[in-house]
């Protein structure tokens, strides 16, 4: 009886903690390696965060376009950077959670431009925001939003 | 996502490419706030265990924008606008579990 108490107060978390972790990483890991892909597939593609346009773009007509995702930590990562968040400084676990869904915002607005015929997207805006209450111990939903949009242009004779 | 309407075109830049605005109109907005849904939050809660894309978080997401954005264009077709530009949008959670996504932007006649 005391063996099984003991299960649920540390053995179980620490289940829950290990398996987080392995699958946490490897869904990361699978998701940089889908994003680098997709970037290689869209390299030449003009995204610019210029607010004017230069002015050889001869545009034919122009329609804004979105991109979005929201994310969430593992509950290892969560634990840890809670754990960090005791005695300050850099949070690394955070890091690459921000970063490709950063990219990934990014992609799929690219991506949405291109499957529409547009040829090159410029004014582009980032915007982050946390979704919802990201508790200390690592309970409750930590998500955050990536918004990524800009103001997609077809243009006569691509850069004519 | 396209947030397009067809008779209306929006834009995050202060013009439409290659138009000229011959009529500004003002600001107009457009918002909704939405609570997320009890299922969608128990899947996203599982899935919070391993991390990784919450995709019901993320189409709930986008439909509301999606709804922000056509009731900013509303308003605008309603003053006699073709176009809407310079549009932002916010997100504020108001309470635990819902959110408000707000989308504005100034409307114009573009020639």
């Amino acid at each position: 009886m005391e063996n099984l108490s003991l299960f649920f107060n540390f053995g179980l978390p620490l289940i829950v903690l290990m398996v987080a972790y392995f699958i946490g990483s490897s869904i990361e890991k699978n998701h940089f390696a889908n994003i680098r892909e997709r970037e290689d597939d869209l390299h030449g593609f003009p995204v610019v965060s210029f607010d004017t346009m230069p002015d050889d773009w001869n545009v034919s007509s122009s329609d804004m376009v979105t991109g979005s995702i929201v994310v969430s930590l593992d509950y290892f990562k969560r634990v840890i950077a809670g754990l960090r968040g005791l005695i300050g400084g850099r949070i690394k676990t955070y890091e690459p959670l921000l970063e490709r869904a950063r990219r990934e915002a990014l992609l799929r607005m690219t991506e949405s431009a291109r499957a529409q015929g547009y040829d090159a997207i410029f004014n582009v805006r980032l915007e982050t925001s946390r979704l919802a209450n990201a508790a200390r111990d690592g309970k409750g939903t930590a998500g955050v939003e990536m918004l990524a949009f800009g103001t997609a242009v077809k243009l006569k004779g691509r850069f004519g | 996502m396209d947030v397009s309407n067809s008779s209306i075109v929006i834009s995050n830049t202060e013009s439409i490419p290659g138009r000229n605005i011959v009529e500004f109109y003002g600001v107009v907005t457009g918002n909704t706030v939405r609570a997320k849904h009890v299922g969608r939050d128990i899947m996203a809660g599982l899935k919070n265990i391993v991390g990784g894309e919450l995709k019901g978080y993320t189409e709930l997401l986008q439909d509301s924008r999606r709804e922000a954005t056509d009731r900013m264009i509303e308003q605008a077709k309603s003053m006699g606008a073709n176009a809407v530009v310079n549009v932002r949008f916010a997100t504020s959670s108001i309470s635990q579990g819902a959110a408000e996504l707000f989308a504005y932007g100034t409307a114009v006649r573009v020639s």
